[in-house]
Order: C-alpha cells, then sequence, then structure tokens
C-alpha cells in the first residue's frame, strides 16, 4: 500500500533498526522466544505480502507454515540430518502446495478467497490427524537435533537464532524488492483497479497466483524455521488459529507497509507471553481478540501504519482536476 | 461433528436398509448445516458481510440451554425457544455496538472483527465452563428409537431431520411469501431505493442479523443432545459451513438449504465407503465446484469484491 516506508533512505533507516533490535534480541528475552518471534514475523511479511499488495486475504497460512514443518522434521528424522536439505525440502512442498492452492484459490477474491482458503486449509489439517504413522497425529514430530549446517552445528539456541536472522533478513529484502519492483506495481494496479489492469492486457489471475505461491513459500520457510527451532512439529502448526494469529500479527502493525507486520508479530508474541502469565492462563485470546478488535474498530492501518499517517502523512496538495482542468482539489494520489 | 460410531457398521453390510439409515444420518447432519448455512446467508445477503462468528453463536445457543438446564432446570423445548432469543438479543448487541461501524469499509474487516468475536467469546467459555464438554440430556419424550420398517432409529434424531426441515421451510416462506420478506429482499438488493419508500433499513439490518444468529443458536440447542456442549463445538461446523455456502453461492436462500441438506447426505453417505474421507469431503467437493463453477451451484455472478 504504502511503499513510503521500506523504499529510499527511510527504508534503510527503519530496515537497520529492525536489524539492530535484532541483533540484540536473544540478549534481551529468551533465545528460543527471540527465535519464535523472527519466525512469527517473517510469517506475517509472508502474509503482508499477499493481502498488502494483492487485497487477498489468505486464511490458511497455517497450511504452509506447518505442512513445511511436518516436511522440515521429517527431512531431519528420516534423513541426512542436513538443515539446508530439510529447509529446502519444506519450502519446496509449500511452494508446490501454494501452486496447487492458489490454482483453486484466486479463482475468486475478497471475502470468498478468505473462506476457501481457511477451508482448503483444513484438508491439509485432517490429513495430518489422519495420517498418524507419517505426522505423529496429536503428538507430532520431535526431533533430537535441528541438523547441521555444512557442519557446523545448530544446538545451540544463540548460533540458530542469528541463522534464522540471516535468513529472515534476506527473506524481508527479497519481499521489499518484489514489491518495489515492475510486478509490483501490477499488483498495486489490479488491487486499485482489476477490470483496468486486465483491460491493459495483464493476466491478472497469474499475476495473483504468482503473488500467493510467493507468499506460501516464504511462510513454508518461516514455519520450517520455526519447527526445526523447536524440534518440533505438530498439529498446532497446521490449525487455523495459527493463520489466524498470523492474520491479526499483520494487521496489528499495518497491513501494506511490510516493516509494520515485522513489528505487529513482536508486540503479539510479547503481549501473548505476558498474558499467558496471568491468571487466565493459556485462554490469552480474551486479551488478543479484544486487542486485535479495537484496532479494527479504531485503527485499520495498524500501528506502524497509523504512525505513518498520524506523523509522515504527506501535507495536502491542490492540483488541478483531471477531469475539470479549471478546478483544485487535494491531490487524490500524493507523493510522499 | 456427528460422531463416527456409523464406522463400525461400515464393513458389516451394505444392504438398501442399511444405506437408507445411513440417509437419514445425512439428514440429521444436513439439517444442521442447513440451518447455519441459511442464517449465513440471510446475513450476508442484509448485510454484505461474513458472519465468522456464527459456530460461536451455535456453541453459545447451546450453552444456554446447558446452563439452563443445570441452574433453573429449563426444560428442553423451552430452551429451544430461550436461547434462540438470548442469543439474538446478544447478536442485536453486536451488530448495533460492533459490526455498525464498519459497513462502510470493505467487508473484510466486518469478517475481521467477527473472527475477534470468536477468540474472546471461546476462551471466555474455556473459563467459564472449562475445555472439556459436558452431555446435555435427551428430552425423555424424544428418547427411545423408533421403528421405521427398516430399521429401529432413535426418535430424537427423527425430531430433529422434522424441525430442520419445518423450520428451514418456513425461512423461506417468510423471506419468499410474505411482505416482511419482500422487504428484506428489496433491502438486499436495492438498500437505497428501499429508504427512499420510507423503509427503516437500518432497523432491518438489525433484524435479519439478530435472526440470522437466532437460527445457529436455535441449531446448537438441536444439536446439544447428541453432541459434547463444549466452548469449541463452533469450530469444526463453521468452516464446514463456509464452505457449504460457497458450494451453494452466498446470498442463495433455497441455495443454502438445499446444499446443506446434500451435503450433509454426501459427506455421510461417502464416510460409509471411505471412512477417512468423513472430515474432508465437504472440503473436497467446494474445490470441485469452484474449479468448474466458481459461483458455486446456484449463485449467478460474483456478489462482492
Amino acid at each position: 500500500m504504502s511503499l513510503s516506508l521500506i523504499q529510499g533512505r527511510r527504508g534503510l533507516l527503519v530496515g537497520g533498526m529492525l536489524f539492530a533490535a535484532g541483533l540484540v534480541l536473544p540478549y534481551v528475552v529468551y533465545p528460543v522466544f527471540a527465535i519464535n518471534l523472527v519466525c512469527f514475523a517473517l510469517a506475517a511479511v509472508s502474509f503482508d505480502l499477499l493481502l498488502g499488495f494483492t487485497g487477498l486475504l489468505s486464511f490458511g497460512q497455517a497450511m504452509f507454515w506447518g505442512g513445511a514443518g511436518y516436511v522440515a522434521t521429517i527431512l531431519i528424522k528420516g534423513g541426512t540430518g542436513s538443515f539446508v536439505v530439510a529447509v529446502l525440502g519444506a519450502v519446496a512442498y509449500a511452494l508446490v502446495l501454494a501452486l496447487a492452492v492458489g490454482f483453486v484459490a484466486v479463482r475468486r477474491s475478497g471475502i470468498y478467497f478468505a473462506m476457501i482458503t481457511l477451508a482448503i486449509a483444513e484438508i491439509q489439517y485432517f490429513l495430518a490427524f489422519q495420517l498418524a504413522d507419517l505426522t505423529g497425529g496429536e503428538n507430532g514430530i520431535q526431533i533430537v537435533s535441528r541438523g547441521t549446517l555444512f557442519g557446523l552445528s545448530l544446538e545451540d539456541d544463540k548460533v540458530y537464532y542469528y541463522l534464522v536472522l540471516v535468513v529472515a533478513v534476506l527473506s524481508v529484502a527479497f519481499a521489499v524488492r518484489v514489491v518495489s519492483s515492475p510486478f509490483g506495481a501490477v499488483l498495486a494496479a489490479m488491487r486499485e483497479n482489476e477490470v483496468r489492469a486486465r483491460s491493459v492486457g495483464y493476466r491478472t489471475e497469474s499475476f495473483r497466483l504468482a503473488a500467493f505461491v510467493m507468499s506460501g513459500a516464504l511462510a513454508g520457510l518461516a514455519g520450517s524455521l520455526f519447527a526445526i527451532g523447536n524440534r518440533l512439529a505438530g498439529l498446532d502448526g497446521v490449525d487455523w488459529h495459527t493463520s489466524g494469529a498470523i492474520v491479526m500479527m499483520t494487521i496489528l502493525g499495518g497491513i501494506g507497509t511490510i516493516f509494520g507486520p515485522i513489528v505487529g508479530a513482536a508486540l503479539f508474541e510479547s503481549l501473548d507471553y505476558f498474558v499467558s502469565k496471568t491468571p487466565i492462563g493459556d485462554k490469552t485470546n480474551i486479551v488478543m481478540g479484544t486487542v486485535f478488535a479495537i484496532v479494527i474498530l479504531v485503527a485499520r492501518r495498524g500501528i506502524v501504519g497509523e504512525i505513518l499517517h498520524r506523523f509522515f502523512a504527506p501535507r495536502k496538495r491542490l492540483v488541478e482536476d483531471e477531469d475539470q482542468p479549471d478546478r483544485l482539489i487535494v491531490d487524490p494520489e500524493p507523493s510522499v | 461433528m456427528i460422531d463416527a460410531s456409523p464406522f463400525m457398521l461400515a464393513q458389516a453390510s451394505f444392504g438398501w436398509d442399511y444405506i437408507l439409515t445411513q440417509l437419514f444420518n445425512g439428514l440429521v447432519r444436513g439439517g444442521f448445516y442447513a440451518l447455519l448455512a441459511l442464517g449465513l446467508s440471510i446475513i450476508f445477503g442484509m448485510l454484505r458481510i461474513v458472519n465468522f462468528a456464527h459456530g460461536t453463536m451455535y456453541m453459545l445457543g447451546a450453552f444456554v440451554a446447558y446452563y439452563g438446564a443445570q441452574l433453573i432446570h429449563l426444560p428442553f423445548f423451552a430452551a429451544l425457544i430461550v436461547a434462540p432469543v438470548a442469543v439474538g438479543a446478544f447478536g442485536l448487541l453486536v451488530e448495533t455496538t460492533l459490526l455498525r461501524r464498519l459497513y462502510d469499509v470493505d467487508p473484510l474487516y466486518n469478517l475481521l472483527l467477527t473472527f475477534a468475536l470468536v477468540l474472546v467469546i471461546e476462551d471466555l467459555m474455556r473459563l467459564l465452563a472449562g475445555p472439556l464438554g459436558s452431555p446435555y440430556e435427551t428430552p425423555a419424550v424424544l428418547s427411545g428409537a423408533t421403528n421405521l420398517g427398516f430399521t429401529l432409529y432413535p426418535t430424537y434424531q427423527l425430531f430433529v431431520i422434522v424441525v430442520c426441515i419445518a423450520v428451514c421451510a418456513i425461512v423461506y416462506l417468510i423471506i419468499e411469501r410474505t411482505a416482511l420478506g419482500a422487504r428484506i429482499r428489496a433491502a438486499t438488493e436495492k438498500p437505497e431505493l428501499t429508504r427512499a419508500f420510507g423503509i427503516n433499513t437500518r432497523r432491518l439490518i438489525s433484524g435479519v442479523f439478530a435472526f440470522g444468529v437466532a437460527l445457529a443458536a436455535f441449531a446448537g440447542v438441536l444439536n446439544a443432545p447428541s453432541t459434547n456442549v463444549s466452548p469449541t463445538m463452533g469450530d469444526a461446523i463453521i468452516i464446514n459451513t463456509f464452505a457449504i455456502v460457497v458450494i451453494g453461492g452466498m446470498g442463495s436462500i433455497l441455495g443454502s438449504i438445499v446444499t446443506g441438506f446434500a451435503l450433509g447426505i454426501i459427506a455421510t453417505i461417502g464416510a460409509v465407503y471411505y471412512p477417512p474421507i468423513s472430515n474432508t469431503l465437504i472440503f473436497i467437493v467446494m474445490v470441485l465446484v469452484i474449479l468448474f463453477r466458481p459461483a458455486g451451484l446456484f449463485g449467478t455472478a460474483e456478489r462482492t469484491t
């Protein structure tokens, strides 16, 4: 939506600040919590790539997140114990799955797309539940080791954290590159006016599918890093509540701002953690749902989006109305 | 939601009487789908929002019946009235205080707001009632079995089938044949023109939302005796209902009813032949429908962005 945050000097500045925060994070919070936080942040960015830039709200990101988690742990457990093989295999799985699901789902948009992705994700949930020989059913898959990266042991939480951070930074840079590219411009055009985008010759369904596949692959990457980090893949990962959490993080941070969802994920995970330490225990959704509802009602731009809007919004400029050149109107497309 | 016990019988016999029994089981399952899809559909038709909390309202209905019985010995038949009224009133509150604020923005935001409601209400109920379910007694008049000629069938399940069909028919007739229904249809298709005729569409909208969630609560009470009344009982059924309205084409009243019953039967019979597919068959059917008829079986065109 607003590229102002992620491009140019401001993009480098904000990105650099987030990266610096990422560098010190495992010295501020438990390293495993830091790992989870970065993984969710990447998942939220993957979701924002889709919602923020195509307007498609996928309620099925857990399908890629959790599905890739299963694949990664299965590959480590049954295979060579190579981290790289596990992650690449998991991402490949998420990519193929996203291609198949997207082929069906991009035929509809809006609320239908949300319902369809939610329903299709349930197919994988029940498969994971029923194929207990492969997935461990209710117990999930536990692995004893995170595997090795070209001989480097990843068992130390901080070592693993910095590996995850590097992968996440590269992925976010990729996402920024995608949305600033001509491809991203087509997505923006489609979001603003699909009929017009189609009339100038863009095959909008193909573009939507491409965005969906990229989003799914990134969510899969995040999910595989998460599962390996926790040495566990289970039904929680493919449950629709996880899809919902990713949706909430992104909107909490700010749709279409890429960096916003990172902040959203950090706030979401922290708040969830603190609430779980209060007497309400694991019923954290009482608070999370309330906060989310308030954001939806009064701050739909999300936290980062609202800050951008309040403090960095361009001054209103008067320009000539395109249709009536003698009239002045407020510039409908202000540039920042 | 309907338990998996028929699986045990699956290998035993595939005679016509067995299939006929399964058809009745399918009608029971389909009756609940139809009631929920119907409510979801009329709400969507009128408000242009997808009520994610529809399964939650269904769960609340069952809990009103459960606590009614526990605390004040509320009989089942009274609960069939009290629960929809109570949940309908709650729906009215939700519509007037929350949903109304979002009618001017992308309908996705109302989907998300009702999703937030699901999270809050579900966890509040887990806090209040505990995560595990509680049984609700079948009313004495309806316990036991009835001889259908080909099999002995639980009387309560027969009652469910009859009531679901009757309620669906009544709602359909109200919307298609009465003056009130005509206003609702008018407000659905041309809200501004309807307002111009001096009809209070705002009140109509509130009423339709309350009525839609009351239908869900009614289904919740109706299912209470055959299931565990638990905070998560709405989770599975809401996603199934979403799939059904996608299959039927949202906003189509008749489409929702027919698709609800049909999918109940298809899912039940399908599970007889291949038990593992019991939970996923509806979603698979949905995928096929999107591939070959994206607007849904009864839908005409994309009715929203």
